[in-house]
């Protein structure tokens, strides 16, 4: 944040826009939507080792309509895939997401006819975590790397 | 005598017209059958006092594409009898052209999922069924993936949901 002149008196001169930004990217609620092993994963980032409380983002909410940030931790199969998107409408805006795993990115090694090969077909994706199941490192990278979206995002209306 | 082969006894000599032939695999005997009358075979089998035939452990199906059995279908009925301890099985022929064989849900009401799993799964219908629809894939589908000849990946089922369309 920009800070020229009042320094010495304790206030800030800054664009709203990045105070908004400053506010978000530190206060990101995920919604996790775990199907499968990612999820273990994520679980354990979440917990006391790991700490995802450190970055903001520890409120993990389990309703949509509560949350900016969807991470898909795991394979999303042809009859989870309508429930992902009706979820994913739920999310008010601004909202990112990110595909954790091989299986949520890719498929995986699931190439066939019951399996979404990558969620990105049908939701917008930001950030990809590689791995099978990611560490919770890259899970952490993952969210510093939305945070830098977030950072950027602005007070432009998405919808418009 | 154990009660598999009493069973392959019984069922041989009053089901002449619908016995093909009896074998055995891993210790357990089985035996094939033509499709017509496999309600009254199987009501034999668990209504007979002897055999008490009771318990309808699993209900499942194979598809024999190209592999020489007598017909391409083939409806598995896993039968276990709680008194003499002893398992039968029951293999009745389904041609490819004409699918379906009698429900046996009104014998066992346990079979009624286990009917629907296998129309689900090979298309195979089954006449006198109180619900039969898809179990475990989604209703809009038309295919029926257990068959050896539906592709692998699939007929664009997965790739066929509406894209999300609103800020990214």
């Amino acid at each position: 944040m920009a800070s020229q002149a009042w320094q010495h008196e304790g206030i800030l001169t800054t664009k709203l826009s990045e105070v908004v930004g400053w506010a978000r990217k530190n206060s990101l609620w995920p919604m996790p939507f775990g199907t499968a092993c990612c999820a273990i994963e994520l679980m354990a980032t979440l917990a006391s080792r790991y700490d995802l409380a450190r970055f903001g983002a520890e409120v993990i909410r389990f309703s949509p309509r509560q949350s900016d940030l969807m991470i898909v931790s795991g394979r999303i199969s042809l009859k989870m895939m309508p429930v992902l998107l009706k979820i994913w409408e739920q999310m008010p805006e601004p909202k990112w997401c990110i595909s954790q795993g091989a299986c949520a990115s890719c498929g995986g090694i699931f190439d066939n006819y019951a399996m979404i090969q990558g969620v990105d077909r049908f939701i917008p994706v930001q950030v990809y975590v590689p791995g099978c199941p990611p560490r919770p490192e890259s899970i952490i990278d993952a969210l510093i790397k939305i945070q830098e979206i977030v950072e950027r995002e602005g007070l432009k209306s998405r919808t418009a | 005598m154990d009660v598999a082969t009493a069973a392959v006894e019984k069922i041989t000599a009053l089901f002449t017209d619908t016995v093909i032939g009896t074998q055995e695999s891993c210790g357990q005997k089985f035996v094939e059958v033509q499709r017509d009358r496999i309600v009254d075979l199987l009501t034999f089998l668990k209504n007979d006092a002897e055999l008490s035939f009771e318990c309808l452990m699993d209900l499942t199906a194979i598809d024999g594409l190209n592999q020489g059995a007598p017909e391409r279908f083939c409806v598995v009925y896993h039968l276990y009898s709680f008194r003499n301890n002893g398992f039968l099985r029951i293999k009745a022929y389904v041609p490819e052209g004409d699918p379906w064989i009698d429900s046996v849900s009104g014998v066992w009401k346990s079979a009624a999922w286990a009917e629907r799993e296998v129309y689900d799964l090979f298309g195979i219908q089954f006449p006198g069924h109180p619900d039969l629809k898809r179990l475990l894939l989604p209703e809009y589908l038309t295919g029926h993936p257990l068959r050896k000849d539906y592709p692998l990946r699939g007929l664009g089922e997965r790739d066929n949901f509406p894209r999300y369309v609103g800020g990214a």
